[in-house]
């Protein structure tokens, strides 16, 4: 597995500086642009870090670890998932590093930590977080998502659910973390406006190695069930549930991180059939993603799911960025607003562009686990383009509500 | 109804794979008088190198169950005879050492598999659920179950009934009387850590395929482990088997009804036991 | 070795450290370390001094710090009545954990203390209407002591450093008093003491209950450092830490924690971003100080550096971490 290790990345700019020194330009090189990369490799969300690490390597191993003319060194570190170690990788980065800008951190409650850190430190972020609050409420103005709030791609999910699979009565399961709870509470809130009812919630731990005790509890005549699971608790689940002879009675629809490609190695056939909502699918029909995809295969033997993509999308962004200001990231408040303005039409993921908050206005995709030529996609079969963080809501109404949280929206339905 | 009945048939599963986890640790701390800290470590390593052998050579589970069990008792054995023999006497220093070995094992598990859980397949006969009276349950699980009364059986007989047991029995008692006697109690305190380890590295691959093998899997197991040793009475197997049932109703039952208050449920009973009957249901006095 | 000499030494370096440092992440680094080595030194009263080896003394720190972000984020309260209630609330958890763990010795108070330790953690990381789990909690802003400012690196080092010169000069008066030789004759002899008159249990009690706030002093450092706690501060690991600093650098000297807090710091952060098996090496250094060099580094240096003059004794004076039945 390429590592970006300090080592590897000076050994490249020592090569790469040898080629600059013959036949550069005579415009002086103000040194590498430092880009700090918080990600998580140990832990119960290691194979999704892991898999942002891959993303972003093989994005700026396609650039020649180059950006807007200017050479770029990667700081990386693994933040396990704790937000108290984030905090303490992140000020490591910035104030002995001395980064530019960041990309990460993955999980939610890492963000949150790192929020006002970011702020003082007066530090372009590209997040992968799903956090809802740094581009509502609380906005963070360092902040850049190119991926998804915890709830953007419930909504679809939700519409779906009720609209298209005609789905009354609803459950939902997800990780007792922020990032699960917010991703319920938009399911919720889009589900019962439809005219369907939310009859169960079920929160198991982050790290619940047996879900036996859930299984257990579930309604036994729901029409379907929303599975909001991160890292590779969405392939436990549904083994577990196999294990128990009801894989086939439940009807299931995941979040953006359930039934992600980095599991369909461990799920195997029992992914046949699952759908799921997403920003991002393996199987998006363009010519950039259909290469990012043989790539990935090729340097990793695997598919590129939500999180590889998630560092690719924020590498484009990156580099767009870059390119608008010629390379002077120095200069933070016009570097940032380069990255609030970004509009990408063609990234691995569809088109990308920015909100006020700096959320993604984006495609989500409505998947489908199909198998084709002998292995496993997540194939597209519906489209919602241009969906904001804010769904069909009205921006001012929905922040005057609170944060999304374990019990907001109130779950009147529960039976 | 089916809540129940589910939550029941799982807590005793539980329990069976605990009595798996924790018969060899309560044999260690009863003869050997530590709380080898590394025994959730050495659970991890056998699902891991178990999991490994049954890839490598494209075996079922039972022969992953015994490679793991093996290679973990030869790992274990190295442990005891070179690095805590050479603190004999001091039970707390050895108790330390288990402690700083479970991090060096558990990292070296994080570098050498990685950091993305790595499933375990059950035996394809045992993967489809068993029907009963219209509820289903993982016939697995069921066959854990068996597996550790087995196993309970198997240990009783070897410490009752063989000469091995009898000089085990008579250094759980009392190791100055049975040093006395000519009972080789180093040589005594190797096989039993040895026999520990095996019963934790071969649990490990059995519960695979319930628990997978996962980077924390060891810090998951270990408190389980003492607060069943704790409950059932050191040295104790008779302890060890009711604890792990105990232990398996009150994980699942109060993790279901009382989600929040998970951690405390299962360590007041322990805090408890220790606090006002020190030698737990079963055992001798953990003094 | 001239004490006050060594004193002013140590003074000297504390107040110029900065300079010397020069970047804002070791000047960091600097009071992490000094937190820390309050945390390390309150520990060592019960390890070093009593006797009793405790592995769940995180869980002081943790209350400390949950508390002082509670009272000032959800109930409202000033930074100074915050940080009183905090320690308050911890020296008593400290009194009833206390109560509780000394129904045992050695081996059973180890066990008592790891299961309430676990507890509190536990507390923490699934009640999470109280404390926010896994996501932790935050703390606004920095405490302005006399209406100084110590948002800043440098400020803040200093407040560290007067800190932990007020826990260092408070505990080694604590150890050298007659109450603190009372305590060491209860880790040596508990039947002697009895005999003698004194009342070994409350001897003990009250060290545990001063373990426990000076910790929560540690806590309230670990807080406004942070800006931020979660529930990993009250793990296991956290716990076997603090004992591995004790222990590392030496229970019985009372310079031991500093540099065991020091070294096991440095790994942490410094090494770890070389070298990325950090929690082997950790390992390791718990193993091969147990084993090797059981009454720590700084015992352990002294009786090397005795022999190399050649007025050391033949045997190393070692004072080994172990169970004393009563």
């Amino acid at each position: 597995m390429t590592k970006l290790k300090r080592r590897t990345v000076l050994k490249g700019m020592a090569a790469a500086g040898a080629g600059l020194a013959f036949g550069a330009p005579a415009i002086a090189q103000a040194g590498p642009i430092r880009l700090g990369f918080l990600t998580v490799k140990t832990g119960p969300l290691a194979s999704g870090g892991i898999q942002m690490e891959q993303g972003l390597t093989l994005f700026l191993k396609d650039h020649g670890y180059k950006l807007g003319g200017r050479q770029v060194e990667v700081f990386t570190g693994d933040t396990g998932g704790s937000p108290a170690v984030t905090r303490t990788k992140l000020q490591e980065m910035v104030e002995r590093d001395k980064i530019h800008c960041m990309i990460g951190p993955l999980d939610t409650a890492s963000a949150l930590a790192v929020d006002d850190y970011i702020r003082s430190a007066e530090l372009p972020t590209m997040s992968v977080a799903a956090a809802e609050n740094m581009t509502q409420r609380n906005p963070n103005p360092w902040f850049v998502r190119g991926t998804s709030t915890s709830a953007q791609c419930a909504y679809a999910a939700a519409d779906y659910a009720v609209k298209d699979l005609k789905w009354k009565r609803m459950g939902t399961i997800a990780d007792d973390i922020a990032y699960g709870h917010e991703m319920c509470a938009g399911f919720q809130r889009v589900a019962e406006e439809s005219g369907a009812k939310i009859v169960q919630k079920l929160w198991p731990p982050l790290v619940s190695p047996d879900y036996g005790t859930y299984i257990a509890q579930l309604k036994t005549n729901l029409d379907g069930l929303f599975i909001g699971f991160a890292g590779s608790n969405g392939y436990k689940w549904v083994h577990q549930l196999t294990e128990y002879g009801l894989a086939s009675k439940v009807k299931m629809i995941g979040g953006m991180t359930a039934i992600d490609e980095s599991l369909f190695k461990a799920m195997g056939d029992e992914a046949l059939g699952l759908v799921s909502a997403c920003w991002y699918s393996a199987a998006i029909d363009t010519p950039t993603n259909k290469k990012f995809v043989a790539e990935m295969n090729k340097e990793y033997g695997a598919d590129p799911g939500f999180y590889a993509a998630a560092t690719n999308v924020e590498g484009a962004v990156l580099e767009a960025a870059v390119k608008a200001v010629d390379g002077k990231v120095e200069d933070k408040p016009a570097f940032m607003k380069a990255l609030r303005a970004t509009n990408v039409a063609d990234t691995v993921r569809g088109p990308v562009k920015f909100d006020d908050l700096g959320n993604i206005i984006g495609n989500v995709y409505i998947r489908k686990v199909e198998k084709k030529d002998g292995k496993l996609w997540n194939t597209v079969v519906k489209t919602y383009p241009n969906v904001s963080q804010f769904w069909t809501y009205n921006e001012k109404e929905f922040l005057a509500q609170p944060v999304y949280s374990r019990d907001y929206p109130p779950a009147k339905n529960l039976e | 109804m089916q809540f129940w009945v589910i939550q029941t048939l799982n807590s005793v599963a539980l329990g069976g794979l605990l009595f798996l986890l924790s018969s060899g640790f309560s044999l260690i701390f009863g003869l050997m008088r530590m709380p080898n800290l590394a025994h959730g470590a050495f659970f991890m390593l056998g699902a891991y190198l178990g999991v490994t052998a049954m890839t490598a050579s494209g075996l079922t589970l039972w022969w992953g169950v015994l490679a793991g069990g093996i290679a973990v008792a030869v790992f274990g054995g190295f442990l005891e005879r070179f690095i805590l023999r050479a603190l004999a006497g001091n039970e707390q220093g050895q108790v330390l050492v288990t402690l700083g070995v479970s991090f060096i094992v558990a990292d070296i598990c994080l570098l050498t598999w990685g950091g993305d859980p790595v499933p375990i397949p059950a035996p394809l006969a045992l993967r489809r659920p068993i029907f009963f009276e219209g509820l289903a349950f993982p016939t697995y699980r069921l066959v854990v179950l068996g597996l550790a009364v087995v196993v309970a059986v198997l240990l009783h007989l070897l410490i009752n009934r063989t000469r091995l047991g009898a000089m085990i029995r008579a250094g759980v008692d009392d190791m100055q009387m049975a040093r006395g006697i000519g009972i080789p109690v180093s040589l005594l305190f190797t096989v039993v850590f040895c026999l520990g380890a095996a019963l934790a590295g071969a649990g490990g691959v059995i519960g695979g395929p319930i628990m997978g093998a996962y980077p924390g899997l060891d810090a998951d197991m270990l408190p389980l482990a003492l607060v069943v040793v704790i409950l059932g009475g050191v040295g104790s197997l008779l302890g060890a088997f009711v604890g792990s049932l105990i232990i398996g109703f009150i994980y699942n039952f109060g993790t279901a009804l009382f989600p929040d208050l998970a951690y405390v449920i299962l360590f007041l009973p322990m805090v408890l036991v220790l606090v006002f009957l020190p030698q737990g249901l079963f055992g001798r006095t953990l003094r | 070795m001239n004490r006050i000499a060594t004193t002013v030494v140590a003074a000297a370096l504390l107040l110029v450290l900065p300079w010397v440092a020069g970047n804002d992440f070791y000047i960091n680094l600097a009071s992490q370390i000094l937190i820390y080595a309050i945390f390390a030194l309150s520990l060592n009263l019960l390890v070093g001094f009593g006797g009793m080896t405790s592995l769940g003394h995180a869980a002081y720190l943790g209350i400390a710090a949950y508390a002082c972000a509670w009272f000032v984020t959800h109930a409202g309260l000033g930074q100074l009545p915050a940080a009183i209630l905090a320690l308050l609330l911890t020296t008593l958890t400290a009194a009833v954990f206390g109560v509780l763990s000394l129904r045992a010795t050695g081996l059973g108070f180890l066990m008592i203390t790891l299961a309430l330790g676990q507890i509190v953690w536990g507390m923490a990381y699934r009640w999470t209407d109280l404390t926010g789990g896994d996501n932790g909690m935050k703390l606004g802003a920095r405490p302005a002591p006399f209406g100084i400012d110590i948002a800043q690196p440098v400020p803040f080092y200093y407040f560290s450093a007067i800190a932990f010169a007020l826990s260092f000069f408070c505990l080694w008066r604590v150890a050298h008093s007659p109450f603190g030789a009372s305590l060491q004759g209860s880790r040596d002899q508990p039947r002697r003491m009895r005999m003698l008159g004194h009342h070994v249990w409350m001897i003990q009690f009250a060290a545990f209950v001063m373990a426990g706030f000076w910790a929560g002093i540690a806590g309230l450092m670990y807080v406004y450092y942070n800006q931020f706690v979660s529930p990993n501060v009250l793990a296991l690991q956290q716990s076997a830490e603090v004992l591995l600093m004790s222990i590392l650098g030496g229970a019985s000297a009372f310079s031991g924690p500093i540099v065991g807090a020091v070294i096991i710091t440095l790994v942490k952060n410094v090494v770890s971003s070389y070298v990325e098996r950090w929690n082997t090496l950790l390992g390791a250094i718990f193993v091969i100080t147990v084993i090797f060099m059981p009454e720590g580094l700084v015992p352990g240096c002294r009786r090397l550096w005795r022999r190399f003059r050649g007025t050391g004794l033949a045997k190393p004076a070692a004072a080994k971490i172990e169970a004393k039945s009563p």
